[in-house]
């Protein structure tokens, strides 16, 4: 292991990891209450599209991301309950000082669904699979900085990076990084957990227990699993209730009271990095003045939409995108409040009377988006602000709307690393920076976050990036939403982990029936 | 030649002209629709480069005119062709649902139409009496009431009891008992439905034969009351009664989607909207096309049912 390693703590467990085979990486939190073998898993999930496949490329909603990356495919890496990377199907792994060369070794012995054994280059390809000219992935972005994959034996992958990220390590459990075998990619054969049965797109996926799973006695406790696509909220519930399904994501939180008050309903919440926001492009007028912007920051009444909007699940935000789920969340800086005074008098400051402005928004963008919007308009009339809720059709929202309108809706699902979600978002001149907000000193304490080895300074410049986001960027971030979902009492589990929804999308390996 | 079978060769002909219309709307207006598959795939996370590179691979960079008559270039020669989103074989996608959907519909008829028929009757014969009241205002409060709220009410007294399942399961090893016992709370939501409007349609036009000369002589003659009905009226009020029914039934082929989504019953419904929202063109065209198809033979067993039922169209002239 290298300084870097050492020095770092988050990335200590995978010291741990490279131990693991036998005792588990999870082998503390599982102690509690010892998982048992066996049962037929169903849960109703949403998300699931007909034209969903096993190519990790097309996964973009929750079903395929459980389902694929959770119980067929696994991944170099994974994190853990607590928020530490530790080892999948990489044991262990080294970085270099700079954080540019990382090799991986690979757990020896591993052995796909169709008996093919694991080697190094199964794993160049399933990388490649996202990389080059002609790549669809919809994560291009993290494999773009990787220069070049090696593999000097086959149990050992060296990936050189153009500069430093000491992330990395993180990045790859991404739920699209599946590793498949190199003459099979997408096709729905990976080293899960649990092998496919029965697939039909958009409606529902069989899967049974792999017998050869390399996470072996800790992990995969069903039998056998059954995912059903549930688009409707209701829908669920009432699978639920009817004791059809064990399992239910995304509970309706309007009538989660009484889906809780029925006898042998669990609630699941964890905090999630999701967040919802009303963007402002910073360089269209008039939000191009700063004091417009605060101005608009201050006529949110937050807790309004925490408690109208997500019926009190989920944390208020302070306009900008990293939450207390995560790593780096400085919890010292202040909470905007809700002060129409102080809004009229950055309104003031910019030589304003009044504003009228225009908030672009539709439930297509999220669920609540028009909710959130009408509560908007609501407090900054108090605030000389007129807004005019534009309302239009969800269809075709990311392609017409956002990043095009002054001002509209969005959201983000947030992103494990702080500094993933800061450099896709909102590093001056990135594609997906849809405020188009730029600031030099954020962009050069980002870069230098990116290799800074000493833990307590990263901390700090990740903490000067939140105030600078916060007091000067284009986003009005008002909510994080929580995961919550809904089980019956015969499931049991472990700490639950919070990168995102079910239980890191791990739950089918992780959770069993007591 | 035989007037019926010209009819028949003479609709299906001009059915043909139908679907190429059909086709060419349904595809101009997934074109007019904001966005393509690269983009409502990719949403958020779209770049430039990987939203050039998916259109050029399914050749959406290419003028629409020239992607249509690509297309109908291969359903001419009987290709439905592949999914844009997941390259499945499209019959393949659409054959299960397909059985699906036509499974759901043929109960409902099944349960239905005689069950509307039959009030119709019952209706007409006793009318404004108590039970023809009573019908009435079920039938009208059932046309009234949202498809999806009859769906939530019959999930929460049936399903919730554990009566019978709130959602449905089915895939080819499912058994024809399992299939009818699963579909039964989405096959009662629509048949509430669909009965009413058949049922008044029945009752409307047997009420209105019933007013005619040639019934009052039936009674004044001494014919028993169930015999003038069903022998001498009924057979002169089939016609509506049967244009009441195709409708419906094509009605239960194209427009259940709500009903698909509340059951989860996997059935062409769900399949088309998730496409359009998609944008996955080849899909959107088969589905659309299937629908058509559907309207068009079902009108067309309307009109020959109709012409059967009456004899001055039955012998010609």
């Amino acid at each position: 292991m290298s300084g870097l390693i050492n020095r770092r703590g988050l990335l200590k467990t995978t010291s741990a990891a490279a131990l693991a085979l036998g005792a588990g990486p999870f082998a503390g939190s599982i102690a509690q209450a010892a998982p048992q073998k066996g049962g037929h898993f169903r849960a109703a999930i949403p998300g699931g599209h007909t034209g969903d496949s096993f190519d990790p490329i097309t996964f973009s909603d929750l079903f395929m991301s459980v389902l694929g990356a959770g119980a067929i495919y696994s991944r170099l890496t994974e994190v853990d309950a607590d928020g530490n990377v530790v080892g999948g199907l990489a044991e262990s792994w080294d970085a270099s000082n700079d954080a540019r060369v990382w090799t991986f070794n690979l757990r020896k012995g591993v052995e796909f669904h169709n008996g093919k054994s694991l080697s190094s280059a199964d794993v160049i390809a399933s990388v490649d699979h996202h990389r080059g000219e002609d790549s669809k992935s919809p994560i291009k972005q993290i494999v773009d900085p990787i220069e070049k994959i090696e593999s000097p034996d086959d149990h050992t992958v060296v990936f050189t990076l153009t500069g430093g990220n000491a992330d990395f390590a993180f990045l790859l459990f991404d739920y699209h990084l599946c590793i498949m075998p190199e003459d099979a990619i997408g096709e729905g054969v990976g080293t899960g957990g649990y092998v496919i049965e029965s697939f039909e797109p958009g409606v529902r996926a069989v899967a049974k227990r792999n017998p050869n799973y390399f996470k072996g006695d800790n992990r995969a406790h069903f039998d056998s699993i059954e995912l059903i696509n549930m688009t409707d909220a209701s829908a669920r519930s009432n699978a639920l209730l009817s004791g059809g399904v064990d399992f239910i994501a995304q509970a309706d939180l309007k009538t989660l009271k009484r889906l809780s008050a029925a006898p042998g309903v669990v609630i699941n919440e964890q905090p999630g990095t999701k967040h919802f926001m009303f963007q402002m492009i910073t360089t269209q007028d008039p939000y191009t003045d700063n004091n417009v912007r605060l101005a608009m920051k201050y006529a949110v009444d937050r807790q309004a939409m925490l408690d109208k909007v997500l019926v009190g699940h989920g944390l208020i935000g302070n306009d900008q995108p990293i939450g207390p789920a995560n790593r780096y969340h400085d919890p010292d800086i202040p909470q905007r409040p809700y002060d129409p005074d102080k809004a009229k008098f950055h309104l003031k400051e910019a030589g304003l009377d009044s504003l009228k402005v225009k908030l672009a928004t539709s439930d297509g963008a999220f669920a609540g988006a028009v909710d959130m919007a009408v509560l908007y308009k609501e407090a900054a009339a108090l605030a000389g602000i007129t807004v005019e809720v534009d309302r239009v059709p969800g269809d075709g929202y990311w392609s017409d709307i956002w990043r095009k309108r002054p001002l509209c809706a969005s959201y983000s699902s947030g992103r494990a690393t702080e500094d993933w979600i800061l450099s896709s978002s909102y590093l001056s001149g990135v594609p997906w920076n849809a405020t188009q907000w730029s600031n030099s000193r954020f962009d050069e304490l980002l870069i230098a976050a990116r290799t800074e080895l000493d833990e307590a300074k990263r901390r700090e410049m990740y903490g000067e990036m939140q105030r600078l986001i916060s007091d000067d960027g284009g986003v009005i971030a008002p909510l994080f939403t929580n995961h919550v979902e809904a089980h019956n009492d015969k499931l049991a589990h472990g700490q639950v982990g919070t990168v995102s929804e079910m239980d890191s999308n791990l739950l089918i390996e992780r959770w069993w029936f007591a | 030649m035989n007037p019926a079978a010209k009819l028949i060769l003479q609709r299906l002909l001009l059915g043909i002209l139908t679907l190429l219309a059909v086709s060419m709307a349904i595809f101009a207006a997934v074109e007019f629709l904001p966005g393509d598959l690269a983009e409502a795939t990719l949403g958020q996370e779209a770049t430039e480069e990987t939203i050039a590179a998916i259109r050029r691979e399914l050749g959406l960079d290419r003028p629409p005119v020239e992607r249509y008559f690509v297309w109908l270039g291969n359903i001419v020669q009987g290709e439905l062709g592949v999914s844009y989103a997941n390259g499945r074989d499209i019959v393949e996608i659409m054959g299960g649902r397909t059985e699906n959907t036509l499974f759901l519909a043929a109960m409902v008829a099944v349960i239905s139409v005689p069950l509307a028929v039959g009030l119709g009757i019952v209706a007409a014969l006793y009318r404004n009496s108590l039970i023809d009241r009573l019908i009435n205002l079920i039938s009208l409060s059932a046309i009234s009431i949202p498809e999806f709220l009859i769906a939530y009410l019959l999930i929460v007294t049936l399903a919730r009891s554990g009566l019978f399942p709130s959602f449905v399961v089915i895939d080819d090893t499912t058994t024809l008992g399992s299939r009818i016992y699963q579909s039964i709370l989405p096959a009662l939501a629509l048949t509430v439905v669909v009965s009413a409007h058949m049922m008044r349609m029945t009752r409307a036009s047997l009420i209105n034969v019933l007013s005619s000369a040639y019934v009052e002589m039936a009674h004044i003659k001494g014919a028993p009351k169930p015999a003038v009905i069903i022998v001498h009226a009924l057979p002169n009020a089939l016609a509506p009664i049967i244009n009441v029914i195709a409708i419906n039934l094509a009605w239960l082929v194209v427009g259940v989607v709500v009903v698909e989504v509340i059951f989860v019953y996997p059935g062409l419904g769900q399949l088309m909207v998730d496409s359009v929202g998609k944008r996955d063109i080849p899909v959107v065209q088969a589905c659309s096309l299937f629908f058509a198809s559907v309207y068009i033979l079902l009108n067309l067993a309307a009109d020959i049912g109709s012409t059967l039922s009456n004899p001055r169209l039955r012998h010609g002239r």
